[in-house]
């Protein structure tokens, strides 16, 4: 039988070929960021020992960079760091709050939230926030490397857009202008340490008193999180009034398509998406408003 | 299966192990080198028994490669201690009967130090949230609490 292997490559090349030698050569291959989810995994009975081809030590995925002209979160970026940095912290408040509810202390040393967006679980805390703050995936291939919106990698539950061979190297965002504020609010019959029942990132640009750009995502309410076109559409020409608002929860509530758990029943998701929805928003609004 | 050759430093010390590849860091911390004081509760990263500092960040060692611990500096509850006696997070635990069984206290000692390290002065609702990863069943948490409230103060305020 194959037996477990480890590789920690020094280039995003090296990382590059090595996926493609071990496809050629027929044996498996896992990707290792954080290790929260790949550990566990690891543990459990009938695991198949694979190559384990850590991401941590390339220049690339170590990239953390917040200016005016762009931000960028490398793939092997802990959630830790990325909420150590105060000017990240004041840029996507929501997606930093998203990366904040990730497990415990100890886990966010560790968890990265593109490994979070790899795994592509439907109740992933940070995968609703990064499609709201509109980021985009920067992907190496063989070729070099190719971009896809955050709302396109996530393709079933537990599958992304990853073809065999490639990696994700971190995520690119726009610095958000002064008017435009992220917001993640998620609902968990614990407050610490649980998974979502549902989850709503909402990202609002407000000008003179109007919405004039909105996106807004949903989480653990279908088998990916999605964005929600018609939420944002809802907002978009308003002041934000209690009939837009109401308006976009609907939205949340009408494209959600939940399973009934032991969290919850589908009935009862729809409704929490859709309460979620507007209070994630009126954060948001507060937030570009200074309150 | 070849094992895997690891330099590293653990509380201070160089040294060097073999490793499986997919084992963790927490067996390899006790059964290759029989540092048996950080624990195991769960091995899936629910507990906080096995946590340990690795170049300062506070993780969990069950959801770590031994391999991982290449080229870092890893801290365990056995690197507490001070040369002149218990560092003041143990012995306020034993002032305040914050542990009955004590296998959990290891993981609340290391996780306790690192939030003391990034903020001397913690409130009681930050200790909770910090430490919400550390599951205790026998003391109900409010020792612990205090345990860490009185360390802080001590730290702060040497006698
Ligand atoms: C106790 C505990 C509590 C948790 N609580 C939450 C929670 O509240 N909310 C939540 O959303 N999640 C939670 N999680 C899961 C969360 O920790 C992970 O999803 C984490 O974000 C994954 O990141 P990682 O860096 O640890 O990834 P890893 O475990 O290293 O990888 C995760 C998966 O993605 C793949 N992968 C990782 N990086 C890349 C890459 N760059 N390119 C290609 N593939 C890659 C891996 O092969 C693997 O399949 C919890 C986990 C634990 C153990
Ligand atoms: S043993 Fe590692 S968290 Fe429980
Ligand atoms: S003292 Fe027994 S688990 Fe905490």
């Amino acid at each position: 039988m194959e037996s477990y292997a480890y590789a920690a490559p020094s280039s995003v090349s090296e990382t590059v070929a090595l996926l493609a030698q071990n496809a050629s050569e027929g044996r498996q291959t896992q990707i290792l960021a954080g290790g929260t989810d790949v550990l566990v995994q690891m543990r459990a009975a009938g695991h198949t020992p694979r190559t384990i081809i850590d991401i941590k030590t390339l220049a690339e995925t170590n990239r953390l960079d917040v200016s005016a002209d762009g931000i960028y979160i490398g793939a092997a970026v802990p959630s830790a760091v990325i909420n150590e940095h105060a000017l990240l912290r004041s840029a996507l408040p929501g997606l930093l709050e998203a990366a904040d509810l990730i497990g415990s202390t100890q886990i966010q040393g560790r968890a990265t939230i593109c490994g979070n967006l790899c795994n592509a679980s439907p109740a992933g805390d940070s995968i609703p926030a990064m499609i709201a703050a509109g980021a985009i995936c920067e992907i190496a291939t063989a070729a070099g490397s190719r971009e896809i919106a955050a709302e396109d990698f996530v393709v079933g539950v537990g599958r992304n857009a990853l073809a065999p061979g490639e990696f994700l190297l971190g995520l690119k965002l726009a610095m958000p202008s002064a008017e435009t504020k992220d917001a993640y609010l998620r609902f968990t019959p614990r407050t610490e340490m649980d998974i979502a029942v549902a989850g709503v990132g909402v990202s609002l640009t407000v000008a003179g008193g109007r919405c004039t750009q909105a996106r807004v995502a949903i989480g653990a309410v279908a088998p990916t999180a999605m964005l929600v076109p018609e939420a944002a559409e809802a907002l978009i020409g308003t002041d934000l009034n209690d009939t837009a608002l109401h308006q976009a929860g609907e939205a949340c509530k009408a494209a959600a398509s939940p399973i009934s758990d032991k969290r919850g029943t589908a009935e009862y998701r729809k409704k929490v998406v859709a309460v979620l929805c507007r209070r994630a928003i009126v954060v948001a609004h507060q937030r570009i408003q200074g309150a | 299966m070849a094992r895997l050759q690891v330099e590293t430093v653990i509380n201070g010390e160089p040294r060097e192990f073999l490793c499986d590849a997919n084992q963790s860091m927490l067996d390899v911390l006790r059964d290759e080198l029989g540092l048996t004081g950080t624990k195991e509760g769960c091995g899936t990263g629910d507990c906080g028994a096995c946590s340990v500092l690795v170049d300062g960040r506070l993780v969990c060692s069950c959801l770590m490669l031994g391999v991982e611990a290449s080229g870092k500096s890893v801290e365990t509850i056995e690197g507490i201690a001070g040369e002149d006696g218990l560092h003041p997070l143990q012995r306020q635990f034993l002032e305040n009967a914050a542990l009955q069984c004590g296998i959990c206290t290891p993981g609340f000692i290391v996780a306790s130090k690192a939030l003391l390290a990034k903020n001397p002065n913690p409130d009681e609702e930050t200790i909770r949230y910090w430490l919400a990863g550390n599951l205790c069943r026998c003391t109900g948490y409010d020792k612990i609490i205090r345990a860490v409230q009185d360390a802080a103060a001590e730290m702060s305020h040497p006698a």
